[in-house]
């Protein structure tokens, strides 16, 4: 199966190359048979790659550990769950994984996208060849997933203990796919450009996968966040680890773009910038992909350090050259239609809520290479870890919090004082009401409060938002008000799912406010002896040792401490950490001990427990209690954010070919004033 | 691209994201079930020797530990160490590390260094000093906003107050290129309005209500 994996992956590079050079070459204009044959490799490059993923995952399954992928990533006592991911495991077949899924898109953009962009689909074809083809000459000529060893290990090493959790196998997939569908949106734009059809019509495909992408990328990101928490054990889910910032930064980009795209096309404007966010968003993707497997930057995240990183480094600025030149080219082009009017305007909201996400992006990335930057410029090393980043960082972010609650209270073109006064007085009374509850509850950590009083704020224009619209069915329609509410939102999909994003975010805020008032200890228990926590919510909790007890597993032998929970008294179950001795088939330890935590979560707060060891080996346990409030808001905000992004891309539900000037109804209103006299 | 069907697709967006959506839900599984209220302790079948017997594989236990005292819950300590990253290449700070990866034996030794300087009768940012004395000033978790690492701490809000400053010049200059524009127009034009300003206002948020 190597042999034919290896044969899959040339055949997919010669395809590619070919594909690319048809594609740029130009000669398919004009012949309808010519750019079929392009698509038509895309379809071939995918087949191609998928047998090479069925090669490999052959190979994990069948237990080949003459490969030696396959014996760096699996054992025979792996669950088969995790024999599954660990096509992904490891740097190898994430390349693999990451190409075939990347074909899998690029045949999916030429079968879903509609015919009146027929124009385009050449040269989306070859952007899309072109990248799968980099990556299957990086598989090729660097870090080959069919390389076999020089013998056969009777056993392979297994996957690493932190790896083995459900998180792992879901989360990077989605996250891959919100990095790698990045590329269909860049395809766009650039054949666009290459095309030089630069009307609004393009920018409806580009949107559409971008939400895609945004989508894939958010849930990914939120799922790293529940594998961070859950399976690291440090009691937090956002350590701005570099890799943690590099999906990040894509994501900014992408959310910054969503919003612009809007003004492109309501009102023709910002054409350029939205073509350099997409070109910027594609390039960010790739810049995470070189930090993750170049080694460069030091992470808890990153693949082994190899040589796959310079050919990242040199694509990505390749594709920097290419794509900025190639926007530069078609500047004149790119013209706006009309001008920004006032600074108290939709437009002039979400240029500043742009500014603030690119400026964000900027920071994170700039917080991220600092290190670099100083040892370039001073000769020394220096760390920036989490109390730069929230000290550059948790302002910027509240400002955009402020920016997501002001943003939709502004008319398009031009506000005035009464629709301002009229938009802005229930969200204000809904912030100030919410600040002085906080203050009068006693809460004085200055970040959290601004972060809650923002949220309120938010909330009152989201819910002001709904009431409003609700309201407007109701007297045209006389609707009950579930039906109205469900009408409004299948009505007018963009605009609600948006609404409901933005909620997902203002939970995620409130969410993030909560870890100011964690609580921890840590403690050593003899069984039998307990150690007592207040939480934030002013509960009393016990925690009384019972015991440690050790017992084989499939693949691990298992040391569980076990603790009871009471709470104000009451009894509350128990709870189980646990210290994982992962061994072979042979019973030979493979790693050195994991750590499970323990987790218990309610509306209101999280008890985390971490048994750190036992003393001397006995039963007396070093344990490390958290209580975390909120957490578990932090996942239901991630899933209110995806239901959002869910609403907002679903077909249908919108206004329909209306152009770009849609927004300038008061133009109309004044001719039809004009037209009475 | 679907032959025969038009500006249509083969597989419709809808059918493509129904098939999407029904991919979202598996993830949100390990999320509910992970708030699952209770853990079960596992069945025991290595057993120890009583009740605070040694353990039948201390080694499978992780890293053999010490007891704890009051001051490693010391809120001054853990604050320090906050502020002190650990050198094992983990890029956590000290309490973290010590209080997350057990295998790490680094931020032990680098605790029981704070502990002994807070004995000398340190203070904390003499504590820091020492540290970064030592080590250099990668030992501290963001570097002292001083010299060039000023421009860590300054640069993204210069350039986004920079380019915001810029922006409302740009618009304001846009606007009275605009009103200048406007007002040409309307000395031109000969018919006025024939609605009150209470009507316009009334229309306006009227059209407020529909827009998106």
């Amino acid at each position: 199966m190597t042999l034919l994996g290896q044969f899959a992956l040339w055949a997919a590079f010669v395809l590619g190359l070919w594909s690319v050079a048809l594609s740029f070459s130009g000669r398919w204009q004009g012949r309808p048979e010519l750019s079929a044959t392009i698509v038509r490799s895309c379809y071939a490059i995918t087949g191609c790659l998928i047998v090479a993923s069925v090669s490999l995952w052959k190979g994990l399954i069948s237990h080949d550990f003459n490969i030696e992928y396959v014996a760096a990533y699996t054992s025979r006592n792996l669950p088969s769950a995790y024999i599954f991911s660990a096509l992904w495991a490891g740097q190898k077949g994430s390349l693999l994984f990451w190409a075939v899924v990347l074909s899998l898109f690029a045949s999916a953009a030429q079968l879903l996208t509609a015919r009146r962009f027929a124009h385009l689909m050449p040269y989306v074809a070859g952007v899309t060849s072109a990248v799968i083809t980099f990556f299957v000459s990086v598989m090729i000529f660097a870090a080959d997933p069919f390389e076999r060893l020089g013998f056969t290990p009777a056993d392979g090493r297994g996957l690493n203990p932190q790896l083995q959790n459900v998180g792992m196998v879901i989360h990077p997939p989605m996250l891959y796919l919100g990095y790698i569908s990045i590329t269909i949106p860049f395809a766009f734009a650039v054949a666009a450009l290459l095309s030089r059809r630069l009307d609004t019509g393009w920018i409806q495909a580009i949107r559409k996968w971008t939400l895609v992408s945004w989508l894939f990328l958010s849930i990914g990101i939120t799922l790293g966040m529940w594998w961070a928490y859950v399976e690291l054990g440090w009691g937090g889910y956002w350590a701005w680890d570099p890799v943690e910032n590099a999906s990040l930064l894509p994501w900014l980009t992408m959310t910054a773009f969503l919003h612009s795209v809007m003004i492109q096309e309501k009102r023709g404007m910002l054409k350029r910038w939205n073509l350099g966010l997409i070109i910027g968003t594609f390039l960010l993707s790739i810049f995470g992909t070189f930090i993750t497997r170049s080694g460069v930057i030091a992470s808890v995240h990153s693949f082994t350090q190899s040589s796959v990183g310079y050919f990242f480094l040199a694509f990505l600025v390749v594709a920097a050259i290419l794509s900025y030149t190639l926007l530069h080219t078609r500047w004149a082009l790119l013209e706006a239609d009309v001008e920004l009017e006032s600074v108290l305007s939709r437009e002039a909201a979400f240029l500043f809520n742009n500014l603030l996400f690119v400026g964000i992006a900027f920071s994170v990335l700039w917080g991220t290479l600092f290190p670099i930057l100083s040892e370039l410029v001073r000769g020394s090393k220096i760390t920036v870890g989490v109390p730069f980043f929230n000290r550059v960082n948790v302002p910027l972010g509240l400002l955009l919090l402020g920016l997501t609650g002001i943003g939709p209270l502004i008319a398009w073109r031009k506000a005035s004082a009464n629709n301002l006064k009229r938009q802005f007085i229930a969200p204000l009374a809904s912030g100030m009401l919410t600040l002085a509850a906080l203050v009068v509850l006693g809460v004085r950590d200055f970040h959290a409060l601004v972060a809650l009083a923002l949220s309120g704020f938010v909330a009152g224009t989201v819910v002001q938002e709904f009431y409003r619209g609700i309201r407007a069915r109701r007297r045209m329609h006389g609707e009950s008000i579930p039906l109205a509410f469900v009408r409004l939102i299948d009505r007018n999909r963009r605009r609600y799912g948006g609404y409901l994003v933005h909620v997902g975010v203002l939970i995620y805020f409130v969410a993030f406010a909560g870890m100011a008032f964690k609580r921890e200890r840590e403690a050593t228990l003899k069984p039998g002896e307990s150690v007592e926590m207040d939480s934030p919510f002013g509960h009393t909790y016990q925690f009384t040792h019972l015991g440690i007890s050790q017992y084989e597993s499939l693949n691990r032998i298992v040391s569980a401490a076990t603790v009871q929970v009471t709470k104000d008294g009451k009894a509350a179950g128990l709870m189980t950490s646990e210290k994982r001795q992962h061994v072979d088939s042979f019973k030979r330890p493979t790693f050195e001990p994991s750590t499970e935590v323990g987790i218990r979560s309610n509306l209101q707060e999280d008890l985390y427990i971490v048994f750190a060891g036992s003393v001397d080996g006995t039963e007396e346990a070093v344990y490390r209690f958290n209580i975390n409030p909120l957490v578990w808001w932090v996942w239901f905000g991630g899933l209110v954010l995806a239901l959002g992004g869910v609403v907002t891309m679903w077909p249908g539900g919108g206004p329909r070919s209306l152009g770009p000037r849609r927004a300038q109804a008061g133009y109309e209103v004044t001719l039809v004033g004009a037209g009475r006299d | 691209m679907g032959r025969g069907r038009p500006d249509r697709e083969a597989v419709t967006r809808r059918e493509f994201l129904a098939a999407g959506l029904a991919s979202l839900v598996v993830p949100l599984f390990p999320i509910a079930s992970h708030t699952a209220p209770l853990q079960i302790a596992a069945q025991d079948s290595l057993t120890g020797r009583g009740a605070t017997g040694t353990l039948r594989d201390p080694g499978a236990a992780g890293r053999p530990r010490l007891p704890t005292d009051a001051r490693e819950n010391d809120a001054e300590i853990q604050a320090i160490e906050r502020q002190l990253a650990c050198s094992c290449g983990c890029t956590l700070d000290i309490f973290t590390c010590r209080t997350t990866d057990f295998t790490c034996t680094y931020s032990p030794e680098l605790h029981r260094e704070v502990l002994a300087l807070r004995d000398s009768g340190k203070t904390a940012q003499e504590i820091l000093d020492t540290f970064v004395a030592k080590y250099g000033e990668k030992a501290l978790m963001a570097p002292k906003p001083e010299g060039f690492n000023l421009a860590g701490y300054l640069v993204p809000g210069v350039l986004i107050a920079a380019a915001g400053a810029g922006l409302l010049v740009f618009v304001g200059r846009r606007k009275e290129a605009l009103a200048a524009v406007a007002s040409a127009a309307a000395s031109a034009s000969t018919r006025p309005v024939a609605a009150s300003p209470e009507e316009l206002e009334r229309l306006r948020r009227e059209l407020a209500d529909v827009e998106d």
